[in-house]
Order: structure tokens, then C-alpha cells, then sequence
């Protein structure tokens, strides 16, 4: 399986919670992308594709870890989501889904979220294939960083291991 | 007769089994030849689709499973509209039922189940169908018009989606249920009453505790009318859907003597009892974590997973299958519902919490502090997190009633377990000078 070349990763100990990344992520997915109109006026708004957690002092926003071995794509009932071989990304096709929630159960992250307005399973696309994703450009604290993370394998989304040797 | 090309990779069955083996074979073998034999005339669809189909004859360019070039591009070959009726283990070849025969190294049956019909009086009558396939779904949607009445006999996942479908075509649905609830198999009851209200609330009649055991149509048109059930009740009606269940597609395994108990008997590696043959999805019975046995549980995500473990160990590379249990998202006219595992503690060392706040509804099973099994309705969004839980068979016992709060997020679970499953995504901190000197007097 292709190997992400770049993940989002959070420097925890400098994130102070502004929101800004979950700001500019919903703004970077909206229609219009202007603020105002993303904010005021788009029915149904765009959801943010991540989520801060926050339990004062600790922050940190999570999105997709674009596992290399991902649950979800495996347990999408109708191909909507899959892996853009070239960024790496597990991104969806929103004209393929129909928001089944399958692939929600399915991500150890909690990091899919249901857009129940418009029946789309959203998640974090790395702002397909930009230099830098909105969150990670905006971050006032540089508490989010783009990083070539290699073969970095998250803990929790294993698939078929053990692999025997 | 044997045709004279050599198939390194044959597989029966072109859904979500057989793509997912596909596919991790192509990951590692890229030039070997792979044929796919598949009885429906079309490349792989979304099957769970087929109720959006009938309900809003969505084409069928939207019900692809794979894009067109899919088979073209990962040098497959696609047998479709073929049926594969025999295999011979000796000679390692399949035949097909147009006399064809395919020779193969390495062999998976991914045949998957067939609609069980129960032998009703005038269960082939004209307006009687059943809800697997979409052969299935177009028939329905030809025969059916706004207004008629419909009888679904079986409140399972089947019965309730092709319920919803025919619902939104405009149709009055009644669902008679055999036991004394719907979605019995998958839901406990608070869930399943609530499912059932949503139905209810839209229009749909549920009757449970009984079953059809009379489907009446006309002498001379053979159109059905009305159904009987097991009290002498009559429901009149112009179609009847049975979705009773499936059974695994096993006959091709058993005849050549491969090891068949409810479906194929795969091991983790997912090989059946012959070498060099395996099997995956609904027609197996494999490694179910949550029960530590095979079980048969015929749902999609499984099937992947099954069948690209079974890919992997096919193209050589040794990979074992972690194990599938029961795992259901459903959302019927909006109403949002997940679960896995069992639904119900199986003996008296299991321990329940909930919390309930009208259709919000959380329920955990666990057992010695670990998970197996929840249902969540109405807020199902986190619920991914404690799937992962469970899978990893975590010790939430410390902290089991925070998994059920409406506030839950991953930051409330314990700092250590919080840290340790999201590793992935922090950036690795320097290891502060402190932290060595004392490591260091150590």
C-alpha cells in the first residue's frame, strides 16, 4: 500500500485551543471560501474536518491519520472512499456516498464525521494535494506542523497483523 | 474443455470479497494473471445499494463499486455472467456452467449467500421477489407502482432497507416479523423499539410474533392479493418481499469435499481445509473476535477484510486475518444506528451500562473490563472510538461510564490511553535533558 508522504502532525505542548485550524479547515471546504459567506450566509455550512480536544491545560486538534492500512476504505460499502495515490490522502467521493455512517464505526479516531444535512461522511482530504493544508498554514502557534512522516504506522489502525514471518 | 491460458489466481465471486483480494494481490504480485468468475452480468456494484436503487433508481454508473477501468488497469480478467458450477481439486481447474474450464495455482471461493425462501404456499407467484442483488432490485422496481401494498416478511437488515426503499416509492409497507421484535439479531430491545418507532412513525405497520404461511393470488393472473398468516389474518396486498435471511453459497466447496459447517471453515489465514484453496465473505465461517470462534457474519466490511487477508497469503505473503464480528451502521428515514459484538451480555460475568435521553441511546457490553459489544442510536458520531476500543479488547473498566457521556471525546479517556492511541498524530517531543540525567543516574 502507498505510504502517506505527508501527515499533519500536532506539536501539543505549544497548542493553546484557538480554533483557528477548525476555522480555516471549514472555510477551506466551504463553497465560497470567504469567510463572511462561509460563515454567514452557506446553508448548509460546511463541517470542519477536524476536532479540538481540550481538557485545559492540553489542546490539540485531530483529523485523519491517513492509516496505511485504512479500516474505513476496507468497510465502505460503495466505494466512495479510497486513497489518492499520488498525495497519499484516504479521501471520499461525495457523489458516491450516500452517508451509511459505515466507515464512521470503522475509524479508531473518531476522525469522520457525519454531515447529517447532506448525508456525506466528511473527513480531512490534506486541502487535496495543496502545498500546505489550511490548518497547518493559519496555525498562529506553529502547534501544527506538515510533515514527511514515512512509514509511521498509527498504533490503533492495524488491519491483518500479526503478519506471520 | 481446459482453455490454454495459465491462471495463476482464479476467484469465484466478484463483490466485496473477491475485490478485496484482488486488490491486496495486485499490492504485491503485480503481473500473474487473476480471473474473476462472477454469475451477475456486471462489473462489482455496491450490493447495500440496491435499496437506493429501488428507491430512487439511482443509475447504475453510481452503484460501481470500482471505477469503470478498474479491472483493465489491475490486469484482470472479468468472467461475468458466468457461473461457476464445479471445481475440481486434482486437476485444479472450475467449471463453468457453459462447459468452459479454468485452471488455477491458488484458488478463493467468495460465492457469498443466497436469499433463504421458506417453502410459503404461492411463494412463486407473480409479485413475489426476494432482496439480494440487483437483478433483484430492478425486477421490484419494474413490477411495483405508487399506492400498491407490500408485505415483508422478515424485520431483519434486509427487510427493514427494502422496507424504507419501497416506502419512499410511494407503496404502504407492512413488515410481519416472525419473533416478537425487528432487527432482532443486531439490536437489544430499547434499540429495536426505537428503530421500530421511526418505521412506524413513517408510515410502516410492523406485526410481530407471526409469520406468512399463505401467500394468495389470483387462479387466472397468478397475481398475488393477499397474504395469510399463522392466525388466519389476511393482508391484502399486490407485492411480497421475502427477506428471511441468506445462507452461504457452499455448494461448490462441499461437493469437492472442501470442509463445510454453516459456511466454508476458513482458518485465520483464511484457507479452507484444502492448500492453496481459500474462502472469504458471506459464504465463510471465519475468525470472529468478539466470540474467539468462526462464526458466519455475512456483512460487507468483513467480507473485505477477509478477502484481503486471504489476497495477501494467495500472492505469498503470510498475513493473518485479526478477526470480524458482527459490526451494523443503519440509518432508516434519517434515524442513525450502529453496533457491534453481541447487543446482550452471553453469560453472567458480562456487565451492561446505559444511558438513554429519548432517541439518544448508549449501551456498552463488557466483559472482565473489556468491550464486546455496543449499540448506539441517535448520536453515533464517536462511535468509532469505542469500536477501536473493543477491536484492541482494551481494559475500559476504569472508565467505562465516561464512554456513554454525551460529552465524550478522546481527551476524556485517561491521559496513558489517550496518549498511546493517538501517538501517531503528535509530533515526536526532544527528550528534555532532565528526563536523561535521571535516566542516566538510573
Amino acid at each position: 500500500m502507498h505510504t502517506p508522504v505527508k501527515r499533519v502532525l500536532v506539536n501539543e505542548p505549544v497548542c493553546m485551543g484557538c480554533h483557528l485550524c477548525e476555522v480555516y479547515c471549514q472555510l477551506q471546504h466551504s463553497r465560497s471560501t470567504d469567510l463572511i459567506k462561509a460563515f454567514k450566509k452557506e446553508s448548509p455550512r460546511q463541517l470542519p474536518r477536524l476536532r479540538i480536544e481540550a481538557r485545559n491545560p492540553v489542546f490539540f486538534s485531530l483529523r485523519c491519520q491517513h492509516c496505511t492500512e485504512s479500516h474505513c476504505i476496507y468497510a465502505c460499502l460503495t466505494g466512495a472512499l479510497s486513497r489518492n495515490t499520488d498525495t497519499g490522502a484516504v479521501i471520499i467521493d461525495e457523489e458516491k456516498c450516500t452517508g451509511c455512517w459505515t466507515c464512521i464505526i470503522t475509524c479508531p479516531y473518531g476522525s469522520i464525521r457525519p454531515d447529517t444535512l447532506r448525508h456525506k461522511s466528511v473527513k480531512c482530504d490534506l486541502c487535496q494535494g495543496a502545498e500546505t493544508p489550511a490548518c497547518v498554514l493559519h496555525c498562529p502557534n506553529e502547534a501544527l506542523v506538515y510533515e514527511d512522516t514515512g512509514d509511521r504506522e498509527g498504533k490503533v489502525s492495524r488491519v491483518e497483523a500479526p503478519v506471520l514471518k | 474443455m481446459t482453455e490454454a491460458r495459465h491462471n495463476h489466481y482464479l476467484i469465484i465471486g466478484n463483490s466485496a470479497g473477491g475485490i478485496g483480494a484482488a486488490e491486496a494481490i495486485r499490492e504485491c504480485d503485480k503481473t500473474s494473471p487473476i480471473t474473476i468468475v462472477s454469475d451477475e452480468p456486471y462489473p462489482a456494484y455496491s450490493r447495500p445499494l440496491i435499496s437506493e436503487y429501488l428507491a430512487t433508481k439511482c443509475p447504475l454508473e453510481r452503484m460501481l463499486y470500482r471505477p469503470p477501468d478498474f479491472y483493465e488497469k489491475s490486469g484482470i480478467r472479468l468472467l461475468s455472467g458466468r457461473t461457476a458450477v464445479r471445481i475440481d481439486i486434482k486437476d485444479q481447474t472450475a467449471e463453468l456452467e457453459d462447459g468452459a474450464e479454468i485452471n488455477w495455482d491458488k484458488l478463493l471461493l467468495a460465492t457469498g449467500g443466497s436469499p433463504i425462501v421458506p417453502p410459503i404456499d404461492g411463494r412463486k407467484s407473480t409479485g413475489v421477489f426476494t432482496f439480494t442483488t440487483l437483478a433483484d432490485a430492478r425486477a421490484i422496481d419494474k413490477f411495483i407502482k405508487k399506492g400498491m401494498r407490500a408485505v415483508v416478511i422478515g424485520g431483519g437488515l434486509i427487510g427493514v432497507s427494502v422496507t424504507e426503499a419501497l416506502e419512499r416509492r410511494g407503496l404502504k409497507v407492512t413488515i410481519v416479523e416472525m419473533k416478537d421484535r425487528i432487527l432482532n439479531t443486531i439490536l437489544d430491545e430499547t434499540a429495536s423499539a426505537i428503530a421500530a418507532e421511526t418505521l412506524e412513525k413513517n408510515g410502516v405497520k410492523i406485526i410481530t410474533n407471526h409469520t406468512v404461511t399463505e401467500i394468495n393470488s389470483e387462479f387466472t393472473t397468478d397475481r398475488i392479493h393477499a397474504v395469510t398468516l399463522d392466525d388466519s389474518r389476511g393482508i391484502s396486498c399486490e407485492v411480497v418481499i421475502i427477506a428471511i435471511g441468506v445462507r452461504p453459497r457452499t455448494e461448490i466447496a462441499s461437493e469437492a469435499g472442501i470442509r463445510v459447517n454453516r459456511g466454508i471453515v476458513v482458518n485465520r489465514t483464511m484457507m479452507t481445509s484444502h492448500p492453496g484453496i481459500y474462502a472469504c465473505g458471506d459464504v465463510v465461517e471465519a475468525y470472529d473476535f468478539i466470540h474467539g470462534e468462526n462464526r458466519v457474519t455475512p456483512i460487507w466490511p468483513n467480507a473485505y477484510l477477509g478477502g484481503r487477508v486471504a489476497g495477501f497469503n494467495m500472492a505469498g505473503r503470510p498475513t493473518v486475518y485479526a478477526g470480524g464480528t458482527a459490526l451494523n451502521s443503519i440509518k432508516y428515514f434519517g434515524m442513525a444506528i450502529t453496533s457491534a459484538g453481541v447487543f446482550a451480555p452471553v453469560d453472567s460475568t458480562g456487565e451492561v451500562v446505559t444511558t438513554k435521553n429519548g432517541e439518544v441511546y448508549r449501551k456498552l457490553i463488557l466483559k472482565n473490563g473489556r468491550l464486546s459489544g455496543f449499540i448506539f442510536c441517535g448520536d453515533i458520531e464517536r462511535s468509532g472510538i469505542i469500536y477501536g476500543l473493543m477491536r484492541d479488547q482494551v481494559n475500559v473498566a476504569g472508565y467505562k461510564q465516561t464512554l456513554i457521556a454525551d460529552e465524550f471525546s478522546y481527551i476524556s479517556l485517561p491521559e496513558p490511553v489517550w496518549r498511546e492511541r493517538l501517538a501517531s498524530t503528535f509530533k515526536p517531543q526532544p527528550v528534555e535533558a532532565e528526563t536523561v540525567k535521571v535516566e542516566a543516574l538510573r
